[in-house]
């Protein structure tokens, strides 16, 4: 496999189909992997501060875009700017649909009487944080707000600036489910992308198209199958899929109560294993994981 | 009735509930369409074991320059609040994944050499099934911008029935783009730290876009009552609960719906509807 040279390696954990395991293996790495800065690029729906417990050390304000504002002074409802605006986001009584505008500008710039401008998006914030496992870098979209591949980018931004400053060799990204705009900003130019599945149906098909979304940015990936004998038919099929398309295949993980029993401690699972003896068999399999990761990367 | 199922959090369930809400309730005899919303991932289909065929393409316009008019004089770029075109002295480049079609550069060209031409970035599909309309978006392999094609999809939505959507994960655009104006949404979660923290979020989103919801606990049985003590706090209706069973994820990973695993929760699926039809009425009756 072909991993860049660059100091700093930048490893994400992505899926397509939520629920796969991504931020419990990326928890699991997090214990394992020393030497890092940690990021949470899933940032409408981030779960990785539920583990880690980050104590906030910086906090930026960010906008991505910008948002139509009407003056209703001046406006003579003459309905250009609803005509022309293409995201159906101006109702019939001249008012912006704030979730639905993109921020285009063609409704100020339509406007006869000068009554839109566009106004900066205050859209979410962003969290430079230390925690148990390293730095980390997170942060929060707010409610109705688009751009979230821009926030994730401002992540990774943030993430590789207090990589250099502190000297770490690498970053671990969480990153979100599905194909779309923050998955592709998660993966655009990182070192490996290591993808979880799970053997059912939908993973599967999830699988495949995450993995086209890898190979059409030319990110190198890995798969790991979670929860591998739950269905071991459909994990053969995944088997000889990686097989067939040259992609290597990781590990599997078992389906084990263990993962669900550390999420509720609010702990890795490493570091669930390591304090209760529970498991331990699982906890190599993790482990094993890591070494081979690290042994791609490095 | 038009209900959305969403989840904040992935792989809670979403398509299991759409799914087998949708059989339940057409086997007891309603017109039902199911809308797969989930178009970065669509996975319903799946579990109705069809193969939906293609209807339409969804388009998004991206401009064309005319170089025999163009002055290179740089105004479209300067517009464009996507920094998708790059004005060079003799060249102008598009880079059309971040294009949105807002059509802004071909209003502002002073020389009218910005033309627009379509291109596909997802499509729509269906197929009918068991009494069920069946209709999914997919957005293509390397597009950005999933918005578009769940608006596109939304259309197909008939009055009259009872329309089934089926929404992505997260709590970003597409899942505002499918949960907006539908009248009721089922949330589904698990009993875990995570499920928690991210039905919160969804709460929040739905509260701000005022479309009433109730909360369905999947897996239950797996973590502790934090959702249903954040339900009762925060008074939201807790619909139904889905048992953790191995049997069950084994039915899901064969792609089998569960009421045919457990054909009682045929009963539950129609009484949940029957209890959010209630909820409406009493709502509708206040208005």
């Amino acid at each position: 496999m072909k991993i860049t040279k660059r100091k700093i390696k930048e490893l994400t954990i992505i899926s397509g189909k939520g629920g796969a395991g991504k931020t419990t293996l990326t928890a699991a790495f997090a214990t394992l992997c020393q030497n890092k800065v940690l990021a949470d690029c899933d940032v409408d729906a981030p779960d990785l501060h539920i583990i880690l417990k980050p104590e906030v050390k910086e906090e930026k304000g960010f906008s991505a875009s910008k948002l139509a504002k009407i003056n209703k002074d001046l406006c003579i409802s003459c309905g250009r700017c609803r005509q022309h605006c293409r995201f159906s986001a101006i109702t019939e009584d001249i008012e912006i649909i704030s979730e639905r505008c993109e921020g285009c500008g063609v409704c100020s710039f339509v406007c006869p009487v000068k009554a839109i401008k566009l106004v900066e998006r205050d859209s979410g914030r962003l969290f430079i944080s230390h925690s148990r496992a390293g730095p980390f870098v997170h942060a929060k979209l707010f409610i109705g707000e688009e751009a979230s591949g821009k926030l994730v980018e401002l992540v990774r931004f943030n993430a590789r600036k207090l990589a250099e400053k502190e000297k770490k060799k690498m970053i671990l990204i969480d990153g979100p489910p599905g194909i779309g705009c923050p998955v592709i900003a998660s993966i655009r130019g990182v070192s490996l992308g290591l993808v979880v599945t799970e053997p059912t149906l939908s993973g599967i098909s999830d699988m495949k198209r995450i993995l086209k979304i890898a190979e059409y940015f030319k990110v190198p990936s890995v798969v790991v199958i979670n929860k591998y004998d739950l269905n071991l038919e459909n994990t053969e099929e995944i088997e000889n899929f990686c097989e067939k398309k040259g992609i290597e295949l990781l590990g599997k993980l078992p389906y084990n109560s263990v993962t669900t029993k550390a999420m509720l401690q609010e702990m890795s699972v490493v570091e669930y294993i390591n304090k209760t003896g529970e498991e331990r068999e699982f906890g190599m399999g993790v482990e094993n994981l890591w070494k081979k990761v690290s042994e791609i990367l490095f | 009735m038009k209900i959305a199922v969403a989840s904040g959090k992935g792989g809670t369930g979403k398509t299991t509930v759409a799914v087998n809400l949708a059989l339940s309730l057409a086997e007891n005899g309603h017109t039902i369409q199911l809308l797969d919303c989930d178009v970065e991932e669509p996975n319903a289909s799946l579990f109705l074991n069809i193969v939906p065929t293609r209807i339409r393409g969804v388009y998004l316009k991206n401009p064309v320059f005319d170089k025999e008019r163009c002055t290179y004089c740089g105004k479209c770029a300067e517009f464009c609040q996507y920094n998708a075109i790059a004005v060079l002295p003799e060249r102008v480049l598009l880079f059309a994944e971040l294009c949105h079609g807002c059509g802004g550069c071909s209003l502002v060209c002073p020389e009218k050499a910005i033309t627009e031409k379509e291109r596909e970035i997802g499509k729509i599909e269906k197929a009918e099934t068991k009494g069920i309309e069946f209709i999914q978006g997919v957005l293509n392999v390397g597009e950005a911008m999933a918005t578009p094609v769940i608006r596109e999809l939304k259309k197909e939505t008939k009055e009259g029935r009872t329309t089934i959507l089926d929404s992505p994960p997260g709590n970003a655009c597409p899942v505002i783009e499918t949960v907006r104006e539908t009248d009721f949404c089922i949330l589904v979660t698990e009993p875990t730290p995570f499920g928690l923290s991210d039905l919160k979020i969804t709460v929040e989103v739905l509260r701000s876009l005022q479309v009433p919801f109730g909360v369905v606990v999947n897996r239950d049985g797996v973590g502790d009552d934090r959702i249903e003590k954040f339900c009762q706090r925060e008074k939201i209706p807790l619909l139904l609960k889905i048992p953790e069973s191995k049997e069950l994820a084994h039915a899901y990973s064969r792609g089998v719906p569960f009421v045919e695993v457990l054909p009682v929760f045929k009963e539950k699926f129609v009484k949940l509807y029957k209890d959010i039809q209630e909820q409406e009425g009493t709502k509708e009756r206040r208005k």
